[in-house]
């Protein structure tokens, strides 16, 4: 898979005029500032002094040094770290599952006249054009006894229809020749997935993977609905309850830390939400080089 | 997808596992497809394939288990659902639980009219924005500054709507950058989040955020499917780079506008519903339900299961045929819709 080319051919190029080129810079100026400047405050936040805080009402754009203590009470063994270790091992074990169920999903429906392929591809398409409703999910769920817990997370959105059509596609482009000279040799066909087909396919499987792993990493309303437990709570959930809706974290809440050495409350809100995007900014370089491929190799999808 | 069936040559010997012989014994040239020879029977190609249908397994039930099987569930859409019943033993109730949208319950046409109303809002505000942003990238000299700028506004796409929303509480919130700045300037402060006359803005506003920059990539690409050459005729004949702009980038990318806006239409019942669940305690209700919300505060909260599960399945329903009925309206404008493949 090469690296998609996005670069437009310069259509328009007359040399725009001074004015024109001034205008332009000033607007992606200011769209660039609109998205960036929130994770500065956000970062900012997290690691000022709690009397910097204070005194801004709040949150900072800019912090007066580097005051870790926020981090310190939040992987003081508290809710919020338990929430984040819920949500890697949700992220690791759920992208696996995908990735494992759609790999394997997609390859047979790679190879052609196979038996029985035409009533599945169509199963894999359907399923694309509705979701099946909220309650109705709801009761699957349920009745499968999943409530409160962790797979519950994990099996309802363990396979996309989209993906799998991506990884078909992308299967279906390996030359026939290569996989007919595995057979001669006799390799059966679980074989020639896993020793040839998936080699030959490292980098859509990052990016699937990448896709399926931001997409458990980022799921928020599935645990809301399906874990009454807040032991079992992935981190967005934390998010939610301590952020968003503003609940206080208490120092029991803390792993204990005794209330008067907290550092305040904006502080600590702002280091979970640090800790959350964390994950997304150390993927998101590799996913950017990657994703228009795999957005455009599935054809249009809103 | 056009597949064209292929006759293997050789039937698989009964009794040996696809192609496990030796080397050299091609059980199987299902992939070669090269010779013609005897179709096999149903059985003996199902034998073939077995491995190939296993691996298939895992991923197909859990499509089934967790999307097709809950289509069985809005039959509780008929019933008087209570959660401790055995699922099959509810009493049936007949159409009773369709009342609200047939007699127009208050609540129901009030969650309708935000849906359709923050859909026309966001189809007028939002769709437009990465057209606009994408022409304005395009236009730029730099293939450096472009791949930064891209690299930026792509970002918020892969952020959570807890995420998204808790930044903007940071700025917009009570106590948030711009209330704290008017304040400290001895202005008065503005609630933008918990005004429900400005919610349906305010969820705009977040959509433009988080999705605009990701909303380029469809456009850009097709903004390079445009012949260069047509900008050298329009050129040639004088035309300024407005009209540069007008005759030849628009008509260009009209046909994946036009795709777009239509899968949008047909996508019309269905907003934000993660964006707006989570900010709705604080506008309240009446300004904030839709039908999604609906269903769930409803439903899963309040325990009118089958009245909910009947909003949903209508809901469901008219969603497919919006969806079926736009890709209908795509083809006829010559567009592939999203059956392409």
């Amino acid at each position: 898979m090469t690296t998609p080319n996005l670069t437009v051919q310069k259509g328009i190029d007359d040399g725009p005029g001074m004015p024109t080129r001034a205008v332009k810079g000033v607007v992606l100026l200011v769209c660039c500032a609109v998205v960036i400047i929130p994770f500065i405050g956000v970062v900012a936040t997290s690691i000022a002094s709690q009397q910097h805080v204070t005194n801004s009402g709040g949150f900072v754009l800019w912090p007066d040094g580097l005051n870790l203590d926020a981090y310190k009470a939040i992987f003081n063994g508290g809710v919020v770290q338990r929430a984040l270790l819920i949500s890697v091992v949700i992220a690791t074990f759920g992208t696996l599952i995908s990735l494992a169920g759609s790999t394997m999903l997609a390859y047979s429906l790679s190879r052609p006249g196979s038996f029985g392929q035409r009533p599945i591809l169509m199963i894999v398409l359907f399923s694309l054009l509705f979701s099946p409703g909220l309650i109705p999910n709801y009761l699957v769920v349920k009745e499968f006894g999943l409530l409160d817990s962790l797979l519950a997370l994990i099996l309802p959105t363990a396979i996309s229809g989209f993906n799998v059509i991506v990884l078909r596609s992308f299967f279906m482009g390996i030359p026939d020749s290569v996989l007919d000279s595995a057979r001669i040799d006799g390799a059966g066909d679980f074989r020639i997935f896993w020793s040839i087909v998936l080699p030959l396919s490292k980098a859509v499987l990052a990016v699937v993977g990448l896709f399926y792993a931001v997409g458990y990493w980022n799921a928020f309303f599935n645990a809301m609905l399906y874990i009454n437990d807040t032991a079992k709570w992935p981190l967005q959930l934390v998010l939610r309850t301590y952020v968003i809706n503003n609940t206080e974290l208490s120092s029991g809440d803390l792993g204990g830390a005794s209330a008067d050495q907290l550092p305040p409350q904006e502080s600590i809100q702002m280091a979970i939400l640090v800790v959350s995007l964390v994950p997304i900014l150390i993927v998101y370089p590799f996913l950017q080089r990657h994703f228009a491929k795999g957005m455009l190799t599935g054809a249009v999808k809103g | 997808m056009a597949q064209t069936e292929r006759i293997p040559s050789r039937q698989t010997t009964a009794g040996k596992p696809t192609g496990s012989g030796p080397p050299g014994t091609v059980t199987d040239s299902r992939s070669s497809g090269r010779s013609a020879g005897k179709p096999l029977s149903w059985w003996a190609r199902a034998r073939r394939d077995k491995i190939l249908l296993l691996m298939a397994l895992p991923g197909l039930a859990l499509l089934l288990v967790f999307h097709y099987l809950p289509l069985l569930g809005n039959l509780i859409a008929f019933q008087e659902y209570l959660p401790f019943v055995p699922l099959g033993r509810s009493a049936w109730v007949g159409w009773d639980n369709f009342a609200v949208i047939f007699n127009g319950d208050a609540e129901f046409l009030n969650a309708l009219k935000n849906t359709l109303l923050i859909t026309l809002v966001q189809v007028i505000f939002v769709f437009p924005a990465p057209i606009a942003l994408a022409l304005l990238l395009n236009s730029l000299l730099s293939e450096r500054i472009k791949r930064v700028v891209q690299s930026v506004l792509y970002l918020p796409h892969f952020l959570s709507w807890v995420i998204v929303i808790a930044i903007f509480q940071q700025i917009l919130g009570g106590s948030g950058l711009i209330n704290n700045f008017l304040r400290e300037h001895g202005m008065g402060t503005i609630d933008f989040l918990g005004n429900p006359d400005g919610f349906i803005a305010l969820l705009t506003s977040q959509v433009i955020w988080k999705d605009t920059g990701w909303g380029t990539i469809l456009f850009l690409a097709a903004l390079t499917q445009i012949d260069p050459g047509l900008y050298e005729a329009a050129r040639v004949d004088g035309a300024s780079r407005w009209r540069q702009l007008w005759h030849v980038t628009v008509p260009g990318i009209r046909g994946l506008i036009i795709l777009l806006l239509i899968l949008r239409l047909g996508d019309s019942l269905t907003v934000g519903f993660e964006q707006i669940i989570l900010q709705q305690n604080l506008v309240g209700r009446p300004a904030s339900e839709v039908l999604d919300t609906y269903v769930y505060n409803n439903g899963v909260l309040a325990g009118q299961w089958g009245v909910s599960a009947a909003v949903g399945l209508v809901k469901g329903l008219v969603g497919v045929a919006l969806v079926l009925g736009a890709n209908k309206i795509a083809h006829i404008f010559g567009e592939a819709g999203v059956y392409k493949r």
